[in-house]
């Protein structure tokens, strides 16, 4: 049996979103909605996170750092594209300098909608997300790949 | 006390202390996210990740880092053995201390500037609790005339009543062990986004886990020492601790974190004040009454 649904980590990365969405984010944190009674931790740090949350599109400026900060991540991972601008690029689709969702630079998994993004709707994808990260889990003990990175 | 007695305590303490410890963290975080109203993560969270972190991959910088870890969760058993075997308390605290600088080199050995910072932090918690714990310990040999544990718990009479001041400063010196605000300088528990997460930053997966599991070892021998001052009632001592705890979690609550200078400055304050004068007194009251 995993362990990994009963305590998921996350790490929030604030792409160019327009702030909407991370205070959204933050407000599943609070007493109102308190997503540490599912086990949830907002850890700064992407090398004890298990999920990472997203929000906003993705610009030349910030698209290594979502490269990085999912690549300094321990397997099993998940990704979870949060709002309309990181599932797709949002309202600001069209600008000049933005190149559309997430998934253009990293894979995600699951896609939260909404401008912005609800509290529920934020809390429901990330409870999708530990489905995912399950199944993650499950296919890499059968494939038995000794991952280390040395 | 029975000549092999000593081997059963060392056993229990091996194999219980994680379990007290991952229960009392568990309780911690219920009853703080109650102070904030929370409802708060199922007792037995602590564990949840513990086992969790050993099923993630381990990613390591550099492979001496897994043996400085296990160094220091191999010391804080071994302190915390030869506490409850009932031997020198000084040659524990001595191991104790030597388990927190294998995590301080620990977290050199990655090269992270985010670890150096959080390295060169718990040195100076070190450096602030250490004369304190020495005082207590030096104390206590003055009160009991011995520093073997099993003589200190035999004391007939309540040691806290020669050594006030001592437990007071002890406990002082307590929120920092233990990793609570306002003297969370190197690693907190909360804030979680502060300094990235100082002395832990590079670790993941096991490794995390053993830190995790060391650090309840140590909180479990902690209390143990707590203990001691009310030994020779057991009720009383168990009442205190519960006490003692709950009075840490409201600290950690309600105080937000101190610079490195006022926690420094205010424990060797609180070091020089209570346990001199206290070792003072004991010395005052022996040699002339
Ligand atoms: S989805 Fe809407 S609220 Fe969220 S970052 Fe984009 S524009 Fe802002």
């Amino acid at each position: 049996m995993s362990y990994l649904p009963k305590s998921p980590w996350l790490v929030h990365y604030d792409a160019s979103s327009c702030n909407g969405c991370d205070i959204e984010v933050l407000a599943c944190l609070t007493p109102l909605y308190d997503v540490e009674r599912f086990g949830v931790l907002n850890i700064g740090n992407p090398k004890h996170a298990d999920i990472f949350v997203v929000t906003g599109s993705v610009n030349e400026q910030n698209r290594s750092v979502i490269q990085n900060i999912y690549n300094q991540m321990a397997e099993p991972k998940v990704v979870v594209a949060v709002g309309a601008c990181a599932s797709s690029g949002g309202i600001f689709r069209e600008c000049y300098n933005v190149q559309g969702g997430v998934d253009n630079v990293i894979p995600v998994d699951v896609y939260v909608s909404g401008c912005a993004a609800r509290p529920e709707a934020i809390i429901d994808g990330v409870v999708q997300a530990l489905g995912v990260l399950e199944q993650k889990y499950e296919e890499s003990k059968k494939k038995g790949a000794e991952t280390s990175h040395v | 006390m029975s000549d092999y007695l000593w081997i059963l305590f060392v056993v229990l303490y091996i194999v219980l202390a994680p379990f007290i410890g991952g229960m009392i963290a568990g309780i911690d975080r219920k009853i703080t996210a109650r102070m904030q109203g929370r409802y708060g993560p199922p007792l037995l969270q602590p564990f949840y990740d513990v086992l969790k972190l050993m099923q993630k991959e381990n990613i390591v910088v550099n492979k001496h880092q897994k043996l400085y870890v296990l160094c220091s969760l191999i010391f804080i058993i071994v302190a915390g053995a030869i506490f409850f075997a009932g031997g020198d308390l000084l040659l524990s605290i001595f191991a104790l201390a030597l388990a927190s600088i294998f995590l301080v080199i620990a977290a050199y050995s990655t090269y992270s500037p985010y670890a150096y910072l959080g390295a060169e932090r718990e040195l100076i918690q070190i450096m602030a609790y250490e004369p304190m714990v020495i005082l207590t310990i030096v104390g206590m040999y003055i009160a009991t005339g011995s520093f073997s544990v099993t003589d200190i718990g035999a004391y007939e009479g309540l040691l806290v009543l020669k050594l006030p001041a001592m437990f007071v400063g002890f406990v002082y010196i307590l929120t920092i062990k233990i990793r609570k605000s306002p003297f969370d300088i190197s690693m907190s528990h909360h804030a979680h986004q502060e300094i990235v997460r100082g002395l832990t930053t590079e670790f993941s997966g096991k490794e995390l886990a053993y830190i995790e599991i060391s650090h309840w070892y140590e909180n479990v021998m902690l209390l143990g020492l707590v203990y001691l001052f009310f030994a020779s009632n057991p009720i009383l001592a168990v009442l205190v601790l519960v006490a003692t705890y709950f009075l840490e979690i409201l600290i950690d609550n309600v105080n937000s974190r101190l610079k490195w200078q006022s926690v420094l400055f205010s424990t060797w304050l609180v070091a020089f004040v209570l346990g001199i004068a206290n070792i003072a007194v004991l010395g005052f009251l022996k040699y002339f009454l």
